[in-house]
C-alpha cells in the first residue's frame, strides 16, 4: 500500500537556505505523514458512513433509529471533509516549503516558482488534483449535510450513504494508486523539475477547481437517484430535491469548461478556443448529460412524468464524469492534459466505473420499470420541447462518445486513428441549429398543451421582426456560409422571443420568480455562444507569416508592424517579447507583447499569445520560432465576437445559478415540517437557515 | 389496438429510426474523417495510401531541418532510426517543442515522389509526453542505441526531468 519507510523518522540532512523556516524542528512536524494519516482516517470514517446510512437502520446495534443514523452519518461526513481539509492543506504547505523530499512536490514544484503558483501546483498533477477532487467532494457532501432538514430521513441517509461509498472508492483510488505524500528517501533532490510552465497561470489556478465541482457534484444527483430507487419513491417530490444539486452540478461543470476553453485560447498559441480533444469531450459529455438532465427533472417535477428518463439520465451524468477521470489518468488516449499516465491507475479507475455504472444500473433495471407514468402531451407543450431537446442533446452525447472512444476501440485492433473536429462538426452544427429553433418557442408554451391563439400571437410579433434583421445580418455581415446566417437568424429569434416574453410578464404586473429569470438568463446565454461561434468560426482572419523587425502586414482592415524583439526577464523565466504595434480600422493603434519564454528549470519553450481583447473583436498575436536574419514565425489572427462563447456559456451558468435560489426551493423546509413528522425530529438538529449557502462552495 | 400500445409502437418506431439513423450518419461520417496513423517503415514501404489524409509520425533526422529564406516553408526528414526515412513539407508555424532528435506526429497526405506534405504538425506537449502512436518506436530506438537526443520515458511516470536525485 505504502512503504513502511515513509513513516520512519527522516534525519533533515539537507542544506535548507530555501526553506523559510530552515531549522529541522520545523521539519519534523512531518506535515506528508501527517497528511496521509488524514486520508487514511478520512477513509475510515467513508467506511463508517457508508455502512451507517446504507445499513445502520438494520444491522448495526441491531437496527438504529433512523433520526440517530442521521446524526452519525453526518457528523462522520463533517469528519472526512475536515481530514481531507487537514490533508490538502498538509500538501499545499510542503509545496509553500519547498519539501522536494515529497515526491510529487519535488516532481511538479521548484524554489523559483511565486508563492501563488506553488499553491496551484498542487493540483498542477496527477496526485494532488486528485486530493482536491477528495477535498470537493466532501465539501458538496457538507452541502447535502446543511439541507438535510429538507429530505426525508431515511432518504437523506441513503443519499449519504451512496456518497461515503463513492468518496471511499475515491479515497482508495488516492492511496493505493495516486498518493501524493510519497516520500524520497534517502535521496532528496535539492531542487524540484519544476511545474509544467503551460499550468503556470491564472486559468489553471482556477479552472481545475470549478470543473471538478461540475464533474463531482452531479455525484449528489446520482447518489439521490439511487437513493430514491432504494426507497422506492421515484417521483416529482424527488425531482424537487434533485434540481437545485443538479443546477448547481451543471453550473460548476459549465463555467470549468469555460475557464479550460478560455485558458487553451490565450496559453495555448494557437488561437483556437475547441480542438475536440479527448479531455475536453471528457468535459463536454457529462455536461451534455447534465444538461438534458436539468430539463428533464423539470418535467419530473411539474407533471411527473419522464421519471425513468431523468434517472437514467442522473446516472448517465455521474457515469461519464468518471468516464472521462478514467480517459484523462489512463492515457488511453492521446490528449493535451495527459501529462503523466499510468494504465494501473486506468484499470482501478475502470473497475470502479463498472462497479458504479453496474450497480446502478441494475438497481435501476429492478426499480426502474414500475415509474412508468402515461401523461398525454400535446405537440406544442413543454412536455414535447423537452422531449426534444433530451433527444438532441443525447444524440449529440452520442456522437462525442463514439468520436472520444472510437481511436481506443481501434488500438485494440492494433490500429492508430485519430478522429478529427470535421467529424464533430458535420454532426454539432445541424443539432444546434435545430435545438436553437426549438429554443425561440419555449417561453411561450404551456405544460400539456398551448392554444394557438398565445402561439400565434407570439410569433406574429416576433417573426417579422426576426425576418427583417436576418436580412440586415445576412446584407451587412455577408456571411459565405448560410448555416452562419441561420445561426444568427436563430440566435435573434431567441432573445427576441424571450425578451418579448419577459416583458409580457412584467407588464403583467408580476415580477417573474427567480427559476424563470434563470431560465431566460441561460437560454440567452445558449443564443449569445451560438453567435460567437458561428461567427468566430467562419469570419476569423488568420495569417501566419515571416516578419523581420520594420516589416508591416496587413490583418484584414488593420496593419500589424513588427518593431523588434527585447529580452524580458521573468521570476522564473526569460522572454524574447516582440513589439507589435496595430493601427485597426477605426483609427485605434495599440501595441501587443507576445512573449517566447524558456523556463530556467526544466529548459521548457513557452508561447504568450499578445491579445487585445474586444467584446467585439480581439487581435490575436503569438511568435513562432526565430528564424533567420531577425526575422519571426508570426501568428496574426483577428477573430470577432469570440468572446461571445465565453460570455454566453457565463450567462448560461448564471442562469442555472439563480434558478438554485428560487423561494420554491426554500419553501420546501416549512412544507416538510407540516407533511411529515419525521422531519420534525430532523429540525432539531439543524444549522440555522444558512443552509442555502452551501451550494456556493 | 389501445391508445397506450399504440402510443407504445409510436415510441419504439421512433427510437428505432433514430437510433438507426444517427448511427449510420456516425458510420459515414467517421469514415471519412477518421485519420489512420503509418509509421515510417510502412510509409516509405509503400503500405500507406497516397493522396489521402493520414497521419505519420517518427524522429525528426538531427540537421534535417531546411527553412526557406522568404517564407514559412520549412523541409525535414522523420526516421525510425531503422533505415526508414521520408522528407516532410511543411508551410508554417512548428509548435514549440518541435526539436530535432524528437519525435513528432504528422498530418497530411503522401505525395507521388514519396515526400509527405503536412498541412499539422504535432509535437509532444510536455517533455515527459509521448504520443502512443510513437511509444513502440521509441522502445526500439532506445534498444539500437537511439537518437543522441533525450531519453524517453516508457512508463511516462511523473515528470521528473531535471530532478538531481
Amino acid at each position: 500500500m505504502f512503504a513502511a519507510g515513509t513513516f520512519s523518522n527522516r534525519s533533515s540532512n539537507r542544506s535548507s537556505n530555501r526553506s523559510p523556516d530552515g531549522s529541522p524542528a520545523g521539519r519534523g512536524l512531518m506535515l506528508p505523514e501527517l497528511g496521509q494519516f488524514s486520508l487514511i482516517l478520512a477513509g475510515c470514517l467513508a467506511m463508517a458512513g457508508a455502512a451507517l446510512g446504507l445499513l445502520g437502520h438494520r444491522f448495526v446495534f441491531g437496527g438504529l433509529s433512523p433520526a440517530t443514523v442521521q446524526q452519525g452519518v453526518s457528523s462522520v461526513v463533517l469528519g472526512q471533509f475536515a481530514f481531507s481539509l487537514l490533508a490538502f492543506v498538509a500538501l499545499v504547505t510542503g509545496f509553500l516549503q519547498d519539501d522536494f523530499s515529497v515526491d510529487y512536490i519535488a516532481g511538479h514544484s521548484n524554489s523559483l516558482l511565486p508563492w501563488y503558483y506553488k499553491i496551484s501546483a498542487t493540483w498542477g498533477g496527477h496526485e494532488g488534483s486528485f486530493l482536491l477532487w477528495i477535498l470537493t467532494m466532501t465539501l458538496w457532501m457538507v452541502a447535502v449535510v446543511l439541507r438535510r432538514v429538507n429530505y426525508p430521513v431515511s432518504l437523506y441517509n441513503k443519499v449519504m450513504g451512496i456518497l461515503c461509498l463513492l468518496n471511499l472508492g475515491f479515497l482508495a483510488f488516492a492511496l493505493l494508486t495516486s498518493n501524493p505524500f510519497v516520500r524520497l528517501v534517502p535521496f532528496t533532490p535539492a531542487e524540484g523539475a519544476d511545474l509544467n510552465p503551460l499550468l503556470q497561470d491564472f486559468g489553471l489556478i482556477v479552472h481545475p477547481p470549478m470543473l471538478y465541482a461540475g464533474y463531482i457534484g452531479l455525484a449528489v444527483p446520482f447518489a439521490f437517484a439511487v437513493a430514491a430507487m432504494l426507497e422506492d419513491r421515484v417521483d416529482s417530490t424527488w425531482a424537487r430535491w434533485s434540481r437545485p444539486w443538479s443546477n448547481a452540478a451543471w453550473a460548476f461543470l459549465t463555467l470549468g469548461i469555460t475557464l479550460g476553453s478560455w485558458w487553451a485560447y490565450y496559453e495555448l498559441g494557437w488561437g483556437g478556443w475547441w480542438f475536440w480533444d479527448p479531455s475536453e469531450n471528457a468535459s463536454f459529455m457529462p455536461w451534455l448529460a447534465a444538461t438534458a438532465l436539468i430539463h428533464s427533472l423539470a418535467v419530473t417535477e411539474k407533471r411527473g412524468t419522464f421519471k425513468s428518463w431523468t434517472l437514467l439520465l442522473a446516472i448517465a451524468g455521474f457515469s461519464l464524469s468518471l468516464l472521462g477521470g478514467f480517459i484523462i489518468r489512463s492515457g488511453v488516449l492521446t490528449s493535451v492534459h495527459a501529462f503523466a499516465v499510468d494504465p494501473q491507475r486506468g484499470v482501478f479507475i475502470l473497475i470502479f466505473l463498472a462497479v458504479v455504472v453496474g450497480s446502478a444500473l441494475t438497481l435501476y433495471a429492478i426499480r426502474a420499470g414500475g415509474h412508468r407514468a402515461y401523461v398525454g402531451f400535446a405537440l406544442f407543450s413543454r412536455e414535447f420541447f423537452m422531449l426534444i431537446n433530451n433527444v438532441i442533446l443525447v444524440v449529440a452525447l452520442a456522437v462525442v462518445l463514439w468520436g472520444t472512444l472510437a481511436p481506443i476501440g481501434y488500438q485494440l485492433a492494433d490500429q492508430h486513428i485519430s478522429i478529427g473536429p470535421p467529424f464533430f462538426d458535420a454532426f454539432f452544427v445541424p443539432l444546434m441549429l435545430v435545438l436553437a429553433l426549438a429554443l425561440g418557442l419555449v417561453p411561450w408554451l404551456n405544460w400539456k398543451r398551448t392554444p394557438w391563439p398565445r402561439l400565434r400571437a407570439s410569433l406574429v410579433r416576433t417573426v417579422p421582426g426576426v425576418l427583417i434583421a436576418g436580412v440586415l445580418v445576412v446584407y451587412v455581415i455577408a456571411p459565405d456560409r448560410l448555416v452562419v446566417a441561420a445561426a444568427l437568424i436563430l440566435s435573434l429569434w431567441i432573445v427576441l422571443s424571450h425578451g418579448l416574453n419577459f416583458y409580457q410578464r412584467y407588464r403583467a404586473g408580476s415580477w417573474p420568480p427567480l427559476a424563470y429569470w434563470g431560465m431566460t438568463l441561460a437560454h440567452l446565454g445558449f443564443a449569445v455562444t451560438i453567435s460567437g461561434v458561428a461567427v468566430t468560426a467562419t469570419q476569423s482572419i488568420e495569417e501566419d507569416v515571416r516578419m523581420a523587425p520594420g516589416e508591416q502586414v496587413q490583418l484584414g482592415k488593420a496593419t500589424v508592424n513588427f518593431t523588434g524583439v527585447r529580452e524580458v526577464q521573468g521570476p522564473n523565466y526569460v522572454a524574447q517579447q516582440g513589439v507589435f504595434i496595430v493601427s485597426s480600422a477605426d483609427g485605434s493603434t495599440f501595441i501587443l507583447r507576445p512573449e517566447k519564454r524558456r523556463y530556467l528549470a526544466g529548459g521548457n519553450i513557452m508561447t504568450e499569445a499578445g491579445i487585445q481583447a474586444g467584446l467585439l473583436a480581439d487581435t490575436y498575436i503569438s511568435m513562432g520560432e526565430a528564424l533567420n536574419q531577425g526575422a519571426w514565425a508570426v501568428r496574426l489572427h483577428y477573430k470577432p465576437l469570440v468572446r461571445w462563447v465565453w460570455l454566453g456559456a457565463v450567462l448560461m451558468a448564471l442562469g442555472a445559478g439563480l434558478a438554485i435560489f428560487d423561494p420554491r426551493y426554500r419553501r420546501l423546509r416549512q412544507r416538510q415540517t407540516k407533511d411529515s413528522p419525521r422531519a420534525v425530529h430532523s429540525s432539531a438538529t439543524t444549522h440555522p437557515p444558512r443552509a442555502g449557502k452551501g451550494q456556493a462552495v | 389496438m389501445n391508445p397506450k400500445r399504440k402510443r407504445r409502437l409510436y415510441m419504439v418506431v421512433f427510437l428505432f429510426v433514430a437510433i438507426s439513423g444517427t448511427t449510420a450518419a456516425l458510420m459515414v461520417a467517421l469514415e471519412q474523417n477518421i485519420n489512420m496513423f503509418y509509421p515510417p517503415n510502412e510509409i516509405v514501404g509503400g503500405q500507406a495510401p497516397r493522396a489521402v489524409q493520414i497521419r505519420a509520425g517518427g524522429m525528426v533526422r538531427e540537421g534535417s531541418v531546411v527553412r526557406s529564406d522568404n517564407s514559412l516553408a520549412v523541409r525535414f526528414t522523420l526516421t525510425d532510426h531503422q533505415g526508414a526515412d521520408f522528407v516532410v513539407h511543411y508551410e508554417g508555424i512548428l509548435p514549440d517543442l518541435f526539436r530535432e532528435g524528437q519525435g513528432i506526429l504528422v498530418q497530411g497526405k503522401l505525395q507521388q515522389d514519396g515526400s509527405f506534405q503536412a498541412n499539422e504538425v504535432l509535437a509532444k506537449h510536455d517533455e515527459n509526453y509521448m504520443p502512443p502512436e510513437l511509444m513502440d518506436l521509441a522502445h526500439e530506438g532506445d534498444k539500437s542505441g537511439g537518437p543522441a537526443g533525450e531519453a524517453i520515458p516508457g512508463s511516462g511516470y511523473g515528470p521528473k526531468s531535471g530532478t538531481e536525485i
